[in-house]
């Protein structure tokens, strides 16, 4: 039927996980998202690594951006990975980290399933072409 | 996933991946999702399905949060699906409901789904009745609709709703004047939220006082799926027969805190008992399934006119005719139409 359309709307969790604050980042992505035509869950603040896979999980989201300021990527982000897994969700879903991480600790989140890494001085442009680009086909 | 045999299999039991999946298809309105809310429909018609509609900023979402929160205390399961507005330049949509659920985080068996309205209008997306659906067969005791941020004529919420709660906030007299004739009419239960700021009490006041002005009125009605949009003579007002109006009550709220959440589940459960008391809640799925059936008849045969018109070679000649004075559109209308009611004519079952 003429009723059923063949472009996804892409969705998108913009998360904010752990004990920081800094949320400017993800309110601009999110913003831009939005104005890039993406669906845009937006997590607020101060979220534990099991309320952002309920969000990814429920809300069947194509992205998951992750944003952290605070230097807990290491232990947060493979969190949120498991609880992917566990709900078999983590293999058709984009994880991607923007924030600040140190050149020496990207080889491990890539190898735990990370997408890629925006870190300080990502155009936007750039990471809306690349989630275009590499949202999953499901 | 890939059939959608498997989805149906692994939403019925209980996997909650599959349940986001289904909503997803619905959403996308991908191929093959009609046969996905077919399969479902068997497995449907247990949950209670509660609409909450109000202005933006009312809180909805912060009552609805506690209310969910209410229900998991006593062990029912729940659904919530939460409509925010999309971008009519981008389509896109910031769906920020969620961020209020903090009562319910970690517990899975709150399902909380946000839905961009698509541009449709209303209040609701065109998927939310099927993805309802979706949270009904998998089993949600209680489902909870939340709408957008609802002006005066945001009433497609009761083609949807058992029961509609609308939340009015404090000092919105000129409001309440305003908005009579749209989304006040479609209210079971009356909110008062944000009950602990000034000029609540003149608000509960004024709903009182236009309630009863309403049933002072001789033709006054009651909420039904086939009341809105449908003039048709089966849903008019005079064949109540006096049995079916009821005075919709209005509580007082303060979703921030939890006061008054226990006597808004109060009339919520009043009005179901009411439902069944009266027959309604059946007379109302009668509704609901009949504009249902509308709705998709009139897509679907539109769709069919559009693909016989594309097989003609599409409008533009018909359209030179017309212009040119040789035929006039009612000519062809029945040109196009006339095989495809033969067809049909033919075909018919006696």
């Amino acid at each position: 039927m003429s009723a059923e359309q063949d472009r996804r709307t892409i969705r998108c969790l913009v998360a904010k996980v752990g004990l920081d604050g800094h949320d400017r980042g993800a309110h601009v992505i999110a913003r831009a998202f939005r104005d890039a035509g993406f669906e845009v869950i937006y997590s607020g603040l101060h979220k534990a690594p099991e309320e952002v896979v309920q969000a990814a999980v429920q809300e069947d989201v194509d992205v998951v951006g992750i944003s952290i300021l605070s230097g807990a990527h290491d232990t947060l982000v493979p969190k949120i990975i498991d609880g992917l897994e566990e709900y078999e969700a983590a293999e058709d879903t984009l994880v991607l980290v923007g924030g600040i991480v140190p050149e020496e600790d990207r080889e491990e989140l890539y190898d735990l399933g990370v997408a890629e890494i925006f870190g300080p001085g990502a155009s936007m442009a750039e990471t809306i072409e690349y989630v275009r680009e590499n949202a999953p086909d499901r | 996933m890939s059939g959608h045999e498997s989805l149906v299999d692994e939403l019925l039991a209980g996997k909650h991946r599959a349940l986001a999946r289904v909503i997803t298809r619905i959403e996308d309105r991908s191929p093959g999702y009609r046969e996905l809310v077919s399969e479902l429909h068997g497995h449907t018609g247990q949950a209670e399905v509660i609409g909450v509609t109000g202005s933006p900023g009312a809180g909805k979402s912060t009552l609805v949060d506690k209310v969910a929160k209410r229900y998991r205390e006593r062990g029912e399961t729940v659904g919530v699906v939460a409509i925010d507005p999309a971008s009519p330049f981008s389509g896109g949509a910031v769906l920020g409901d969620r961020i209020r659920m903090a009562s319910n985080v970690g517990d899975m068996d709150v399902f909380f789904r946000s839905m961009s309205a698509r541009g449709s209008l209303g209040g609701l997306s065109t998927a939310t009745t099927d993805a309802v659906k979706a949270l009904d067969a998998f089993g949600k005791d209680k489902i909870i609709v939340e709408t957008v941020g609802a002006g005066q004529n945001e009433v497609e919420i009761v083609k949807t709703a058992d029961t509609v709660a609308v939340l009015v906030p404090p000092a919105s007299g000129d409001d309440v004047q305003m908005l009579k004739a749209g989304i006040l009419e479609i209210a079971d239960v009356f909110v008062v939220n944000k009950a602990d700021l000034d000029g609540a009490d003149r608000t509960v006041k004024e709903l009182r006082e236009m309630v009863h002005m309403r049933d002072a009125s001789p033709l006054s009605g009651h909420h039904g799926a086939g009341d809105v949009d449908q003039g048709q003579a089966d849903t008019g007002a005079g064949n109540d027969g006096g049995g079916t109006a009821r005075e919709p009550p209005i509580v007082e709220t303060v979703a921030r805190t939890g006061d008054g959440v226990e006597g808004f589940l109060e009339a919520l459960a009043d009005h179901s008992r009411w439902l069944d008391r009266t027959g309604e809640r059946e007379t109302q799925a009668r509704k609901r399934y009949a504009a249902e059936i509308r709705t998709l008849l009139r897509e679907d045969g539109a769709a069919l006119v559009e693909a016989e018109l594309e097989a003609r070679g599409g409008l533009d000649a018909y359209v030179d005719a017309v212009a040119a004075r040789e035929t006039d559109p009612y000519r062809v209308a029945e040109e196009v139409l006339a095989p495809l009611a033969d067809c049909v004519r033919d075909e018919r079952p006696d």
